[in-house]
Parts: C-alpha cells; sequence; structure tokens
C-alpha cells in the first residue's frame, strides 16, 4: 500500500485526539482527524489518504469516503495553495462581496471553483462563515480576512506570492 | 447603559487568559455550585431564572435540563452547540474569542447540574483559531484544578473537549450535530427519541447554545430570581445581538431586553444609525430564518406599540405582521437594497444546507433559488410569485428537521410584505438589472389596525 503516513508528531496528536470518545466509538474522531490530514497532504483527501484514515480508525474506507464528501471543508479534489473562500450570503452581500468576487477573478484570471495555472491560487464562493459584521470577508487558511477592500486583496495576493517564494 | 451579565469584563486587558479571568472574580460560580448546592438545586436555580435557550428556539433551559433521563449505569453528556452558521449570527464566536473562560466556567456548573463528566464544545470548523484560544483556556482550567478529577475536592470529575466540525449549517441541528458528533454524516434524527434519552451513543444527552450556558454563571452567582427580573416577561436575562448589514456599528451587544427596537438602530450606544444618512427599508431581527419585516412593522407592532428588543414583542402579530427574535442575528437593508435579491442569496444558502434527506425540502429549495434567480434577473414571470409562495408552503411541516421551515419563511414573509418589489422586478425586467426598487413605502407609518367590532 502506498499511503501517506503522519509524521510522528501528528500521530500522537491524532491517537490522543481518539481517547476523547469512548471506547469502541473512535469513528467520533473522523472530522477532528480529516482536518490534520487535509493540513498535512496538500491541503485535500485523497482516496489514498481517505483509506489511511479508515485503516487509523479501524472503519471501512466507505465510512471515510462518505463523511468526506458530505462536509464543505473536506476538500476531496486539489486545490491551489492558497484557497480563498469568499462569503456570498445576504449579508455580505449587502456589504459589497459580488464586487470582491469579480476582483478576485479579473486579477486572477480565473472563475469561481478553479485554480491558477501555477497551483497558487483557488477561488472559492463560500455560505455565511459567521463574520457578517465584518463584511465583505474570505477565509484564507486558518484565519478569516474580513472589511475586504480591492486593495486589501491585493495586499493578500502579494502576501501569498511572497510566501511561497520565501517557502520554496 | 443597560446591565451587562455576560459582557461585563470583556474590555478588561488580558481578560482572555485565566489569571486576569480569576482575579475579576471568574469561576465564583463553580466554588458556589460545587461548594454549596446539589445539582439539582442548580437546576432549580436556571428554572428560576426563566432563562430560555440562545441558539434561536428560545425553549426554556432548567426544563430541558429536567427532562434528562437519568438510567442507571449509563453516563450523560453535556453538549455545548458552537457550530454558529445562522446568516448575521456572530455572537458566540465573539464570546469564545474574547470570553474563553466564560465559556469554561458555564460548562463546568451545567455539567455538574447533569452529571456529565465528559462534555463537548461541537465548534464549527471555519473557527479554527477559536479553537486554538478555547483549548488553551482548557488547558489552563485543568491545570489550576478546574478540570479533572475531583474538582474542588468535591468528587466531581468532568474533561472538556473541543470537537472540530467541517462546515455543514446543519450540523447546529441538535440532532445533525450529535450525528456528526459520532463521525457519522449531519443527518438530522427523526424525534422521538429525543436527546434527553438518547442522544450521542444512545447516552442521554442535553444540547445548549454557548450564549446559553454562559449565561449559567451570572444566574447561580446573582441567583435564578434576581436574573429572572431582569428583561420582562418571559425575555429574562440579557441577550446577545450580534448586528450586521447597513449600520454604523456592526458588531456584538449585550442588550436588556427591555430597550425598543428603535433605540437598538439609531442609538449611539448601538448600531448608531444608517450609514450616509440613508433611511432603512427592512431588517431581518433574530437571524436568516425568521421573517424579515418592512422598517414599519419593525420599528412599531400591527396595534402600533413600540416594538421592544424581546421574544414577545418581536413575535407580536404572528407570522403575517411579526418576526421572532431568533438567535439574535440582526440584519439591516437600506434603501439601496433589493430584497429579491437578498432573499435570492437566502435561498441559495438553504438549498445548499439542505441536508437532502426529505424532498420537499431537498427539492423545494432548490426550486426556490431557481425562480427567485429568474425573477432577479429580469427573468421572472408573474406566475413564478405565486408558484414560490405555493412551494414555500408545501416545505413547511413536511420534513424531519426545521430547516425546511426556516427555508421557506424567509421566501413567504419576503413575498408577504414585499410582493410589489417582486412584481416590479417581473414587470421591469430591463429596468430591474440597472436599479434597484428602492425604499417604497416600507418606512411610512402605519395605520393602527382598528379593532374589529
Ligand atoms: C437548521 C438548524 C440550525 C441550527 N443551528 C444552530 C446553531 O448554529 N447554534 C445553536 O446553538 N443552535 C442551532 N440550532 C438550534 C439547535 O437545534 C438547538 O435547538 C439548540 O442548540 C439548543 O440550545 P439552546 O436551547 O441553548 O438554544 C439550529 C437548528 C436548526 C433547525
Ligand atoms: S428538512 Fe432538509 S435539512 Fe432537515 S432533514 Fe429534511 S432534508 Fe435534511
Ligand atoms: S454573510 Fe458572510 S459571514 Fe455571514
Amino acid at each position: 500500500m502506498n499511503h501517506p503516513v503522519f509524521p510522528p508528531d501528528k500521530l500522537a496528536k491524532v491517537k490522543e485526539l481518539i481517547t476523547h470518545y469512548p471506547e469502541g466509538k473512535q469513528k467520533s474522531a473522523i472530522l477532528p482527524i480529516l482536518h490534520i490530514a487535509q493540513d498535512n497532504f496538500g491541503g485535500w483527501l485523497s482516496t489514498e489518504t481517505m483509506d489511511y484514515v479508515a485503516e487509523i480508525l479501524n472503519i471501512l474506507p466507505v465510512e471515510v469516503y462518505e463523511v468526506a464528501t458530505f462536509y464543505s471543508m473536506c476538500n476531496v479534489k486539489p486545490v491551489g495553495k492558497y484557497v480563498f473562500e469568499v462569503c456570498q450570503t445576504g449579508p455580505c452581500m449587502i456589504n459589497g462581496s459580488e464586487e470582491i468576487i469579480q476582483y478576485i477573478k479579473d486579477t486572477l484570471h480565473i472563475n469561481v471553483g478553479e485554480t491558477t495555472n501555477d497551483g497558487l491560487f483557488t477561488l472559492k464562493t463560500v455560505e455565511c462563515l459567521g463574520a457578517c459584521g465584518y463584511a465583505p470577508m474570505m477565509q484564507l487558511g486558518k484565519f478569516y480576512r474580513e472589511h475586504l477592500t480591492k486593495g486589501k486583496v491585493d495586499a493578500i495576493i502579494e502576501e501569498c506570492k511572497k510566501t511561497a517564494a520565501t517557502n520554496n | 447603559m443597560g446591565r451587562k451579565l455576560l459582557f461585563e469584563n470583556v474590555q478588561v486587558e488580558g481578560i482572555r487568559g485565566y489569571d486576569v479571568y480569576r482575579r475579576e472574580g471568574g469561576y465564583r460560580s463553580v466554588e458556589k455550585a460545587l461548594g454549596e448546592m446539589t445539582p439539582d438545586q442548580v437546576t432549580d436555580e436556571v428554572k428560576k431564572s426563566g432563562l430560555r435557550g440562545r441558539g434561536g428556539a428560545g425553549f426554556p433551559t432548567g426544563m430541558k435540563w429536567s427532562f434528562i433521563a437519568k438510567p442507571e449505569g449509563v453516563p450523560r453528556h453535556l453538549v455545548c452547540n458552537a457550530d454558529e452558521s445562522e446568516p448575521g449570527t456572530f455572537k458566540d464566536r465573539y464570546l469564545m474569542e474574547f470570553l474563553p473562560h466564560l465559556l469554561i466556567e458555564g460548562l463546568i456548573v451545567s455539567s455538574y447540574a447533569l452529571g456529565s463528566h465528559v462534555t463537548y464544545i461541537y465548534v464549527r470548523g471555519e473557527y479554527s483559531w477559536v479553537i486554538d484560544i478555547l483549548e488553551t483556556a482548557i488547558g489552563e482550567a485543568k491545570a489550576n484544578g478546574w478540570l479533572g478529577n475531583n474538582i474542588l475536592d468535591k468528587g466531581f470529575d468532568l474533561e472538556i473537549y473541543v470537537h472540530r466540525g467541517a462546515g455543514a449549517y446543519i450540523c447546529g441541528e441538535e440532532t445533525a450535530l450529535l450525528e456528526s458528533l459520532e463521525g457519522k454524516r449531519g443527518l438530522p434524527r427523526i424525534k422521538p427519541p429525543f436527546p434527553a434519552v438518547k442522544g450521542v451513543w444512545d447516552r442521554p444527552t442535553v444540547v445548549n447554545n454557548v450564549e446559553t450556558l454562559a449565561a449559567v454563571v451570572p444566574i447561580i452567582l446573582i441567583g435564578g430570581e434576581e436574573y429572572s427580573k431582569i428583561g420582562v416577561g418571559k425575555s429574562t436575562g440579557t441577550k446577545l445581538i450580534s448586528a450586521c448589514g447597513n449600520i454604523n456599528k456592526p458588531g456584538v451587544y449585550e442588550i436588556d431586553m427591555t430597550i425598543s427596537v428603535e433605540d437598538f438602530v439609531y442609538s449611539d450606544e448601538y448600531c448608531g444609525g444608517i450609514p450616509k444618512g440613508k433611511k432603512m427599508k427592512a431588517c431581518i431581527p433574530g437571524g436568516s430564518s425568521v421573517p424579515i419585516l418592512p422598517a414599519n412593522l419593525l420599528l412599531k407592532t400591527a396595534k402600533g406599540e413600540k416594538r421592544l428588543m424581546n421574544y414577545e414583542s418581536l413575535s407580536d402579530g404572528g407570522f403575517v405582521k411579526g418576526s421572532m427574535l431568533g438567535s439574535g442575528g440582526f440584519i439591516v437593508l437600506d434603501e439601496d437594497q433589493c430584497v429579491v435579491k437578498h432573499t435570492l442569496t437566502l435561498a441559495r444558502f438553504y438549498h445548499h444546507e439542505s441536508c437532502g434527506q426529505c424532498s420537499p425540502c431537498r427539492e423545494g429549495t432548490g426550486w426556490m433559488e431557481k425562480i427567485l434567480r429568474n425573477i432577479d434577473t429580469g427573468k421572472g414571470k408573474m406566475s413564478d410569485i405565486d408558484l414560490l409562495w405555493d412551494i414555500q408552503r408545501r416545505i413547511e411541516g413536511n420534513t424531519i428537521c426545521p430547516l425546511g421551515d426556516a427555508a421557506a419563511w424567509p421566501v413567504a414573509a419576503a413575498i408577504r410584505h414585499f410582493r410589489d418589489e417582486f412584481e416590479w422586478h417581473v414587470l421591469n425586467p430591463e429596468e430591474s438589472q440597472k436599479r434597484n426598487y428602492g425604499l417604497a413605502h416600507y418606512a411610512d407609518p402605519l395605520e393602527p389596525a382598528v379593532a374589529a367590532v
């Protein structure tokens, strides 16, 4: 079997997570573990990754596929290094999320759901992220970027390009 | 200024950390509850307080707690609902981000009352930095003896774990949340059995909102009776309102439920009025699932009375002339906003979030989105408005969980109150692509309804 393997510290974290649930109910740890897996293995969940999680939890692979395809944060297809998840629900729309989405499309030359050719950026639209008072906004990795303007979007793109360049 | 029970110390520097929180009197409710009260006495205080669930439905918390089954030898669980995904709602995030120890304190006291030795906080997956804050706070609480075995030498054991969700509004519905906590798809369960009898892993479970559980702290400190005197009628205590949309000061406010909607919108203490001197056109006062109201009906009830920011007053007039306090997600639309378009974004939201188990919800939400998109883009027909009305009626009440109703109500209310705006879109397909219908008569003073003789 050719599958990814968690580094020791992550594996320890995964084992610790499983202890949060009663004996025999280890399947409960699936979402927290899928988050760790996604963060570790390229930002998405390949079949191999999901099979590996199934093995760790001692459940059938199909049980993992079933769950991963239900939750919007689980990427079952590859994504760019930086995923712009822009909220488009009512309160954000009122505050100009449409213009922000259009601006990102124009600047990166991609449509919603697409990734730039260099593999750096993916644009997604998402529904309310609980930041309605700080709209328009997007999620980028672990954090929210709020009160977006075109200028801020430019700055974020630059910042991502810089980090990508220093990490390579 | 209204009395603050939750946010009293929110501005104190360093309150997120344990030392400052404790210095400011934190964890005294745990000392009081574990030291002087039995679990049933804690539940009694919560009953006396009149506290109603802050997650949206407003069910009395003390009563909910007293329903929990206590079969011999079966563990019970408290689960804190921090899935917060109702559009317009961002109060729980604020509370957890700035006062994590307040939530933990409330969880300890509530777990003691319910006999839960392992309590979970189910947090929406996107709030990942909030999860770190909570985990740090849990670590601090544990290091200082507030969690673990034999807390305060009183023989009570408790662990609190954060469980990270992964993006699904439906997991805020309590039975879907429990399925998700079991590691499955978030498909709501048919009730009965109720979670209080068979919840997570078939064990008796109570699910409560973040704000509800935090409110247990002041209830224990000042006593249920004192708490019940704050507010009015069955709206006791204080409520967190997250305000957004076209207002000068979006944010999270703790209000005393006696203030008027008008004061809330226009006073500088709260929303600070509408930007650029514009007029308010409409408002959804309690999160996207509750009926939208035109400005005139928001500020005054159909009887011509001032509307107040509480459960009873906001629902005065029922669904025809009123709305609901719901989750406290207060969304304001100014004169430049288009109600059709706003409703379309909500229909799309519910379509996206429907779990697909019931056909009226799965199919109906999709149809509503499609029809609303047609009307919004100038491709609608007059008959579409009646069709929309018909579809929402067929969803309401015909589904496993309340998401179906939550999807139907906003559409029903938008048509009920803003029908002329919908008709204008249909009759003016080209013009409607260039400008919005505007304020129209939606802020005009209402003729007070005359009682039928
Ligand atoms: C579709 C749907 C989504 C919900 N989302 C939430 C939520 O995000 N947070 C919450 O506390 N309650 C939510 N609820 C309400 C819960 O089902 C439940 O009533 C609540 O957590 C009970 O806590 P409370 O009594 O303290 O309010 C939702 C209900 C439905 C039908
Ligand atoms: S009403 Fe909708 S969300 Fe609720 S169970 Fe049925 S299909 Fe799922
Ligand atoms: S509508 Fe965008 S964060 Fe709520």
